[in-house]
């Protein structure tokens, strides 16, 4: 490798983050637990210089360095000013919430950061290699969150789960990588990629890794037969936590698919398209059917997470860039909506109580009809009526599966959505229809307030103008996805 | 300011004024919600009148343009578009200044009531949903705003809802405008499928032409003209909004609502919707002699046979609801003859004078301590004088007293009927004329019943409440504050409540004299309403025999129809003046018909009987073996046990075991793998 050449600068927000992060540890020992805030401010000033570095060395076409293991291209640049807002609104949400918990700790925002620092290299890896580093930076750092509180049985046995079932999907990822390998004799997706479609590859070997890969990558998503950590997950760690898995890591894990499957293993699509339909499908049901039956909110919304995994890959099913970007947009429409979700849980959370239930949530309207409106903004969102943002992401989805002929697996999602309605309604029905049962006043910092609502009311305004964010999706995919 | 940031000024401002009032009228309290709301309709008004003054004058051209995207969907758009022309500046003038004074009016009339900010958040949605109805320029912004108008009236004639009349009433509206509703849907739907797939309606009216003599098959060996199913169906749209027979029903008891609204919706501007719509579509129906004929017969018998039921009501807002409906018929049949500008036209000096008349009526009904029964009244014009003057201005006008408004709309009808080469001309020209009779007889029955003769609130005051008044949503009986003692008086109205008559009564006496010849004869709508005048020569022929307003003024007096109205105006007198045993002794002489009036024909019998019992049978029997059985039974509860099942199994699969998740995740690789290998190896 010639150093001379290596050009650092597409990798400046990467550098930059882990630089910060690590001054940011050091500067964590001298700081006492009654000036935590200072961590704080420090940790959301270095998202926001990072997405500012971001948007600096943004280029509107794809730019390899370190020997084309690393890409920067519109869509990482999208996916990672997306993930740093993720990030930025998880910290503001869970504030109060962890200072309660006695976790409001250096710990929280170091391996948040870091965690981050994995979602970025994720994004913008273009080898087997980088890929997998980045994934695992993001994993070892969100087991470690979730045990954060050391002394909390379900967090620490929620921890170990996904520990071990996270290494066994990174086994079988590993493995699928080299038999991949060893058919194309490369790492580098691109050579992968042109390795299959000369044929010359052993075709056997191929799609022997190709279902390991899938079963892996299926693991990060969460989606069916390859879910069952995330309810326990979910509901064993603190509500912030959860949160934290449940955001950003989405939009990581999608740009992770899309670069495995798209850019490196695009020639098999025919193969992989019919392992992902079997997947969504399974997804979808299980997802939807199973939520019905849960009384815990945060469990609850991890099956409608799976069963909206499962939407997510009908896009991907759909095998073209329209398709990838309507998979795109959802992804991000699910972020924003799941963030909500979860901010109104924190913020109905206090000292000792976590809001956890559906009873919790009865007779939120007659608490606070403000967070009750926001909370029914989230749950019609999720549930696809229009005219939220939701209603379009799943339309967007579904139409990428009808427009390439696959009738039956739309009718199967409409249904799928229809059940679901039912028990996202449920929520609304509690909020506003039930007497309440806790009757604490919910005390909310002002800011956070704020964020929540911005980011609530942008569920119906980005609803009624949805076309800037969809056009930013379909721009982002079409200048990266040269390739195809 | 660009013309497209005025023309969304225009609508939106009331809706900035409904949506302060109704989120946030809690907080303002009464008199900010009244300021902001008449604030955001005036600066609609202005600047409408701003539009309206620049067509006249030239300066104006027409605009036609989307100013928001809402989505495509493969091709099709969802816009929201402006289309403004003459006949748009028009409707616009009319909404929102009516509106202004309808504003002005509640002040007044609603001050005691506890919906104060609610009412007034209502009437400006209402003022806005309007605005987008007229200025739409495709089929499905057209529909929004033709259901939100229909919305608000909903809301509205349940108003205080608390009355179960209301809320009979507010369903009733709401299940009648379904009916209609549901043939504009079709119709829509047949534009959409066969105008070429866009809903704008300049690529509707240019593919038009050519689709004259397209025909479709809806029952296989049955060939229709693709072009008279279409316009019949958006008829019966118009026929439910616009309350013509048989979907008129709704309209007599939308007066349960308060005074204003129904001067507002159910008089001068939402019930116009339909007529509103025809003529918007002129180059669909002229198309269409089956439809034009169909349209006037259906407009001849409402002129007429509603005309006939307002003779008989003591209710004094029947009597003028009534009255809506018959001159709603009386433009109907214009748009049947092909006279699409002097149905617009009448619409216009319509929405003025009948607004005036149920003001009057609800400033009457104000003096008379929301007692609305005419026996009670009488005598009014001593206590009451500038209600009184303007009410029989309004009645002249609508009567038809040449120079007046009304005259120069009504007449022009009259006379395009007359002219109009139609099969169903022959019974339209008789029932319009005949209208004139019954529309003077019975506006002038009301006049007299209430500002003259004797002041019969002194006598025989106490159990004839059979209509409830406006003001009881508060009360369990509501009726002891009812009506007059003997001993009181009645008195003028405060002047926020006079002021909006007085205003109104200048249009009502002025405008036909002057609008007449620009916009029937004038060039105003030349571009807008298509007439094709080689098949319909009626408004041709008009126009030939036009010499100036006043000579048609002076010309009418020796007409048939002038001393129509004089006799219908005579009779009334020497009736309710002069001989008031007489109406009782032919009330009793004719007890049949009188029946057959109370009963307003059976309509709602037969429909409350046939219909709503029919479809409740109906249900009742879907109920209970399709809902219940099947449905509940299978689809529903079973699908939910089903779901429940699954949901109770995949739970019992969760077991929370570590070595239960590794082993379903080796399952589901093994599964995959099985899978594509059979697919290889077979």
């Amino acid at each position: 490798m010639n150093w001379a050449d290596l050009n650092l600068m597409p990798a400046a927000p990467e550098l930059f983050l882990f630089s910060a992060v690590s001054v940011l540890l050091l500067l964590d020992l001298f700081v006492s637990d009654a000036k935590r805030g200072i961590t704080y401010v420090l940790s959301l000033a270095i998202l926001a210089v990072a997405a500012v570095l971001q948007l600096a060395v943004a280029e509107p076409y794809a730019i390899h360095t370190f020997s084309n293991t690393f890409v920067s291209d519109p869509l990482s640049t999208l996916v990672k000013l997306a993930m740093y807002a993720t990030t930025f609104a998880v910290l503001v949400y869970s504030r109060q919430y962890c200072a309660d918990r006695g976790i409001f700790k250096g710990e929280y925002f170091t391996l948040s950061l870091f965690a981050l620092a994995g979602m970025n290299i994720m994004v913008s890896a273009s080898h087997f290699l980088s890929l997998y580093m980045g994934l695992e930076l993001l994993s070892l750092c969100l087991y470690a969150l979730i045990a954060l509180q050391r002394d909390s049985v379900p967090a620490t046995e929620s921890a170990m789960k996904y520990f071990v079932l996270g290494a066994l999907a990174s086994g079988l990822l590993l493995y699928g990588m080299s038999m991949v390998y060893g058919a194309t004799g490369s790492l580098e997706l691109a050579a992968v990629a042109k390795s299959i479609g000369a044929g010359s590859a052993n075709q056997v070997l191929l799609v022997f890794g190709l279902v390991f890969i899938v079963a892996g990558l299926a693991f990060k998503l969460g989606a069916v037969p390859f879910h069952m950590w995330v309810p326990d997950v979910y509901q064993g760690s603190p509500t912030a936590v959860a949160l934290m898995i449940g955001a950003a890591p989405k939009l990581a894990a999608f740009v992770f698919v899309l670069r495995f499957l798209v850019q490196g293993l695009g020639p098999l699509v025919a193969d992989w398209q019919g392992m992902l339909a079997i997947v969504a499908v399974l997804s979808m049901a299980i997802g939807n059917i199973t939520a019905i039956a849960q009384t815990n909110i945060k469990r609850m919304l991890a099956y409608s997470t799976i069963s909206h995994m499962g939407f997510l890959l009908l896009g991907l099913i759909a095998g073209n860039a329209d398709g990838y970007s309507a998979a795109l947009f959802y992804t991000v429409v699910y972020v924003l909506m799941s963030l909500v979700g979860f901010g109104i849980l924190l913020a109905l959370s206090r000292a000792g109580f976590d809001c956890e239930t559906l009873d919790d949530l009865k007779g939120l309207n007659q608490r606070n009809s403000w967070y009750a409106l926001l909370m029914l903004l989230a749950m019609f969102s999720m549930a696809g009526i229009p005219p939220l943002l939701g209603f379009f992401a799943k339309f967007a989805v579904i139409m990428s599966v009808v427009n390439i002929g696959l009738v039956w697996l739309a009718v199967f999602a409409v249904v799928m959505s229809l059940i679901g309605a039912f028990y996202y309604l449920r929520v609304v029905k509690c909020i506003y229809f039930d007497d309440a049962v806790d009757t604490a006043p919910i005390v909310v910092r002002g800011d956070m307030k704020l964020l929540l609502s911005v980011n609530a009311v942008a569920l119906l305004v980005l609803g009624a103008v949805p076309e800037r964010l969809v056009a930013l999706c379909v721009e982002a995919m079409k200048q990266s996805l040269t390739v195809l | 300011m660009d013309m497209k940031s005025l023309y969304l000024l225009i609508a939106l401002s009331p809706l900035a004024g409904s949506l302060i009032a109704g989120l946030f009228g809690w907080a303002i309290g009464r008199r900010a919600a009244h300021v902001v709301t008449i604030l955001g309709v005036a600066v609609s008004a202005a600047l409408s009148l701003k539009v309206l003054h620049g067509f006249l004058t030239g300066e104006a051209s027409v605009f036609n343009e989307a100013v928001y995207t809402w989505l495509t969907v493969g091709g099709m758009e969802f816009s929201v578009g402006f289309l403004v022309d003459t006949l748009t500046a028009m409707m616009m003038v009319v909404v929102s200044f009516v509106s202004l004074m309808v504003h002005i009016y509640t002040i007044g009339y609603m001050q005691e009531d506890p919906g104060y900010q609610r009412f007034f958040s209502y009437i400006s949605l209402f003022t806005f949903s309007m605005l987008m109805l007229v200025m739409s320029n495709n089929f499905i912004q057209l529909f929004f705003g033709w259901e939100a108008v229909g919305l608000v009236s909903y809301l509205l004639i349940g108003f205080w809802f608390k009355r179960p009349t209301a809320i009979f009433a507010n369903l009733k509206a709401f299940l009648v405008n379904r009916v209609g509703d549901f043939g504009f849907l079709l119709g829509i739907g047949l534009v959409l499928a066969h105008f070429g797939g866009s809903l704008n309606y300049s690529d509707v009216f240019a593919a038009a032409p050519g689709l004259a003599n397209a025909t479709i098959a809806i029952f296989p060996g049955v060939e229709w003209s693709l072009m008279t199913v279409t316009c019949i169906l958006l008829f019966v749209g118009a026929m439910g909004k616009s309350a013509q027979f048989p979907l008129h029903v709704w309209l007599p008891d939308s007066m349960e609502g308060p005074t204003p609204i129904s001067a507002l919706i159910h008089a001068a501007t939402m019930v116009t919707a339909g007529l509103f719509m025809v003529s918007r579509m002129s180059p669909l129906f002229e198309l269409s002699d089956t439809a034009l004929n169909f349209i006037m017969v259906v407009g001849s018998i409402t002129a007429l046979f509603m005309g006939f039921l307002g003779i008989i009501q003591n209710d004094i807002k029947r009597v003028v609801a009534y009255s809506t409906l018959s001159q709603l018929g009386y433009m109907t049949v214009a748009l049947g003859a092909s006279a699409y500008s002097i149905a617009m036209f009448h619409v216009m000096t319509h929405a003025f004078f009948k607004a005036l008349l149920f003001l009057a009526a609800g400033s009457v009904i104000i003096g008379m301590h929301h007692d609305q029964d005419m026996r009670n009244m009488g005598g009014l014009r001593k206590y009451m004088p500038i209600t009184w003057i303007t009410s029989l201005l309004g009645s002249l006008a609508l009567i038809g007293t040449p120079f007046f408004s009304g005259f120069y709309s009504k007449d022009s009808i009259i006379e395009a009927v007359h002219a109009s080469n139609l099969a169903a001309s022959g019974f339209a020209y008789f029932a319009v004329v005949a209208g004139v009779f019954v529309t003077a007889f019975y506006s002038f029955r009301m006049y007299f019943l209430v500002f003259h003769g004797k002041e019969r609130w002194m006598e025989n005051h106490g159990s004839h409440h059979e209509h409830h008044g406006d003001h009881d949503d508060e009360e369990p009986s509501g009726d002891h504050h009812h009506g007059l003692g003997p001993n009181d008086k009645p008195h003028e109205s405060p002047w926020v409540v006079t002021l909006p008559l007085v205003v109104l009564a200048i249009p009502s006496v002025m405008i036909g004299y002057f609008a007449i010849e620009p916009l029937l004869y004038g060039d105003f709508f030349k571009g807008v309403i298509v007439v094709n005048s080689e098949a319909h020569p009626a408004m041709a022929e008009l126009a030939h025999e036009f010499h100036g307003a006043a000579a048609m003024g002076v010309h009418a007096l020796q007409t048939m129809v002038f001393w129509l109205a004089v006799a219908g105006v005579a009779l009334a007198w020497f009736f309710y003046m002069k001989a008031p045993h007489i109406p009782a002794a032919i009330k009793q002489r004719f007890a049949v018909i009188d029946r057959v009036l109370e009963n307003k024909y059976y309509m709602d019998d037969l429909y409350f009987n046939l219909f709503a019992k029919g479809s409740r049978a109906l249900g009742t029997f879907f109920w209970k073996v399709g809902d219940m059985l099947l449905i509940d039974g299978l689809v529903v509860n079973g699908s939910a046990k089903l779901v429940g099942f699954f949901s109770g199994v995949v739970r019992k699969l969760q077991t929370g075991f570590i070595y239960s998740y590794a082993t379903t995740m080796i399952v589901g690789v093994l599964a995959l793998m099985t899978l594509w290998f059979a697919q290889l190896i077979f």
